[in-house]
């Protein structure tokens, strides 16, 4: 057992660290890009893509880097950390791990290879709007005529949809046949970008009779699939869930120390440092789920990582939720505002929830499942 | 990053679960894992088969029959026994006069005690806090005085746990009221038996009798008890009070009394509440671990991880968390605590509402819980 980093895994967190320093200095730049077109950082994306970042996950015979799930959360950490608007988690830790999952060796050849020289963005439209957290697909359904198949239907929220050059669609298949994962050239959809609370972009794709490539065997169910790779988005969700914690509270605790009010800095009163010590002891709780979640994706059993997914959703849930509004709290009317970071900061920790996975749905699933087992056990 | 045991740690702790569940008496670990009260006899007998073991005292040092273990295997030995409900070494033994003992006693004091202390021939109680000085010990008053060789006390002690079996007892005396209050502090060793000495009971909300008050009236204490040098007595106090925080989070026992409150709770584990309250629960406790866990992975190198006083502050809120669900899924059972044994309530029902009550003193010892946010907020987060 070992939850320590070794020093190649400690030079690319610094050496991400690094290039993301180079891109968000300060919160204004972060807000600047983010409020602009694309919505993220096109020449960072680039030096992403040139570090071998964007292939992490996946095989070198596709293109990546073969790396493990570790590295690619060092990564989802680092981004958390200065609240980075780039879609690594939609483009390439979801849509890009479904392409893995379930695509030809063709396909994943070609689409990965792609995606990880930072020359195709992919994005997953897999949420039918009004819809929750489910693998079937509700919102789109897939027709086959002649082999040649077509969409019609809705997906919205579709994160990272807005700039996405390819679409990966789950669709319902013919005649109750289960969920399959569809390829669409965005130009043979209609989209409606837009973006969310933390300034992250996000679209809204209508499918009308949009020519579809079947990723995999077509017509074969995969949702078992699907499902392991939301929850893998999840546990990487954490992971960038973690980055943003550890910003809020190092902020918090710098804002104590410094700002003053009756002529003393704030750390002076024991009601706000208590207030911090309890940000601290949720930080760190999250901290241990969320190794534990990534080394669990390790051992590679989808029963296992659909466990942590649920475990370290529902306890990121609940540090997220205390840290995003006690941050903002202890900053007092700062913390309010769209220029500085700690606020934003609880937005993106809200958009990262509702995304992959509240706490309630968390809970809603463990619960289901609390006289399966005696003892939950860490190892 | 590396989630599982190496295969050494889980023979290790395989060898351990072993001998738990098979040398130590079932009925001993019957009554630990249904949460009755063991006797002394009974807390006595448990250490002992540890102790010829040399799984009574494993971070001692090896010369006094302490082990060459990792933190991990001192992890996995304190985790086992509660698993299988095998009483803890008694904590004022095991814990804290023990390694004070090892750490700054004389050879004389090592080896007059330290055996003893180790297969509890001698059950040793705490004399620390006082009526004024609880958060902040070092405002204790009772006095030491030289006359001769020997030292004079006088003085009140109390929340001494379990003093009615204590055979010693380890006391913080004031030796020098004229100087900073913590330099004027000594550590002496008492026997109980002493002329002078008397232990009165404290009745608790739950109905025990636990802790007591220890009065000194002019107890005559030979000067080669005294642990350290003169005045000295506030480092052993901070050592042992770190040693104290260390395994204060009853991680495997609260999981295990989880684990035996759904197996108890019959029908009400269909309430959607019930299982929302058990599952969440069940992912504290798993965070909690895993916080061990790092902590322990961490502390190789000697130096303790910042995470460890999340463990005494989040590891009490969660016992008392789970002495709740007990009460709630007990209801009017509950009012059953003081009905005799021929009660037609269930056990575990009548005893709910007094562990209930009796386990919020477990945020209170051992540093407050208030004091542990302190110890986060000044040292960790330097506020």
């Amino acid at each position: 057992m070992d939850f320590t980093y070794d020093d190649e895994q400690q030079a690319l967190r610094e050496a991400v660290r690094g290039l993301l320093a180079s891109a968000y200095a300060d919160h204004d730049a972060r807000r600047r890009t983010a409020g602009a077109e694309p919505g993220f950082d096109r020449a960072l994306w680039g030096r992403l893509a040139e570090m071998g970042v964007l292939g992490l996950p996946f095989s070198e015979a596709d293109g990546g880097v073969g790396a493990g799930p570790v590295e690619i959360g060092i990564v989802c950490q680092e981004l958390g950390r200065v609240l980075a608007p780039e879609p690594y988690l939609a483009a390439v830790v979801h849509a890009g791990g479904l392409v893995a999952a379930v695509g030809t060796a063709e396909q994943k050849a070609d689409l990965l290879g792609r995606l990880s020289a930072g020359e195709v963005l992919l994005a997953a439209a897999d949420t039918a709007p009004g819809s929750r957290w489910g693998s079937q697909a509700d919102g789109v359904r897939a027709s086959v005529s002649d082999g040649a198949w077509t969409l019609d239907g809705v997906a919205d929220p579709v994160m990272g949809g807005e700039s996405a050059d390819v679409l990966v669609v789950t669709a319902a298949l013919p005649d109750g046949g289960g969920t399959g994962v569809f390829v669409v050239e965005a130009g043979d959809a209609t989209r409606t970008g837009y973006a969310t609370a933390d300034l992250t972009r996000a679209a809204s794709i209508t499918f009308d009779g949009s020519t579809a490539t079947p990723l995999g065997e077509p017509g074969r169910d995969l949702a078992p699939s699907i499902a392991t790779i939301s929850d893998l988005t999840r546990i990487m969700g954490a992971n960038q869930a973690l980055g943003v914690m550890q910003s809020q509270v190092r902020a918090t605790t710098d804002y104590l120390t410094s700002r003053k009010q009756f002529g003393v800095t704030l750390n002076t009163f024991q009601a706000l440092n208590f207030r911090a010590a309890d940000m601290y002891v949720s930080l760190e709780l999250a901290h241990s789920m969320v190794d534990w979640a990534t080394m669990t994706i390790a051992g590679g059993d989808p029963v296992a990582v659909a466990d942590a997914a649920d475990r370290v959703g529902l306890q990121v849930s609940r540090s997220g939720r205390h840290i995003g509004q006690e941050a903002i709290q202890l900053h007092g009317g700062i913390g309010m505002t769209a220029e500085y970071a700690v606020g934003v900061g609880t937005a993106h920790l809200t958009v990262l929830e509702q995304w992959l996975g509240n706490g309630g749905h968390h809970l809603t699933r463990l619960a289901g499942r609390v006289d399966d087992h005696d003892l939950v056990d860490a190892v | 990053m590396q989630l599982e045991l190496s295969p050494e740690d889980e023979e290790f702790r395989d060898r351990l679960r072993e001998f738990f569940t098979t040398k130590v008496p079932q009925e001993i670990r019957d009554t630990v894992l249904e949460g009755r009260h063991l006797s002394r006899d009974q807390i006595v007998e448990a250490q002992r088969i540890l102790n010829a073991e040399g799984l009574a005292v494993p971070h001692w040092p090896t010369e006094w029959g302490g082990q060459d273990w990792t933190e991990l295997q001192r992890h996995l030995w304190h985790e086992e026994m509660q698993r299988a409900g095998v009483p803890i070494p008694l904590a004022f033994n095991a814990s804290m006069i023990g390694p004070v003992i090892a750490q700054f006693g004389s050879r004389e004091q090592k080896e007059r005690f330290l055996p003893p202390t180790a297969n509890l021939d001698i059950w040793w109680s705490q004399g620390f806090s006082e009526p004024d000085a609880g958060s902040d010990l070092a405002g204790l008053r009772t006095s030491a005085v030289r006359d001769g060789d020997d030292w004079v006390v006088n003085g009140q002690k109390t929340w001494t746990t379990l003093g009615q079996y204590g055979d010693w007892i380890f006391t913080l005396v004031r030796t020098d009221p004229e100087v900073k209050k913590q330099q004027g502090i000594s550590m002496l060793l008492i026997d109980m038996t002493t002329p002078g000495v008397e232990v009165r009971p404290i009745e608790l909300i739950d109905g025990g009798h636990e802790v007591n008050e220890v009065w000194f009236s002019d107890v005559r204490v030979p000067g080669e008890n005294m642990v350290g040098e003169l005045n000295s007595g506030w480092t052993q106090a901070k050592f042992l009070l770190g040693n104290e925080r260390v395994g204060v989070a009853p991680v495997g026992a609260t999981k295990r009394a989880l684990a035996t409150l759904k197996a108890t709770a019959g029908a009400q584990l269909e309430d959607p509440l019930v299982r929302a309250r058990v599952a969440e629960l069940e992912n504290d406790l798993l965070a909690l671990e895993l916080t061990a866990l790092r902590v322990v992975a961490h502390s190789s190198d000697g130096e303790p991880h910042p995470a460890s006083s999340v463990l005494k502050l989040r590891g009490t809120e969660l016992q008392q968390a789970v002495s709740e669900l007990a009460l709630d899924l007990a209801g009017p059972a509950s009012l059953a605590a003081r009905a005799g044994d021929d009660s037609p309530q269930e056990g575990w029902a009548r005893r709910s509402a007094p562990t209930y009550l009796n386990l919020r003193k477990a945020s209170i010892y051992g540093g407050s819980n208030e004091i542990q946010r302190q110890i986060i907020s000044r040292t960790i987060l330097g506020l």
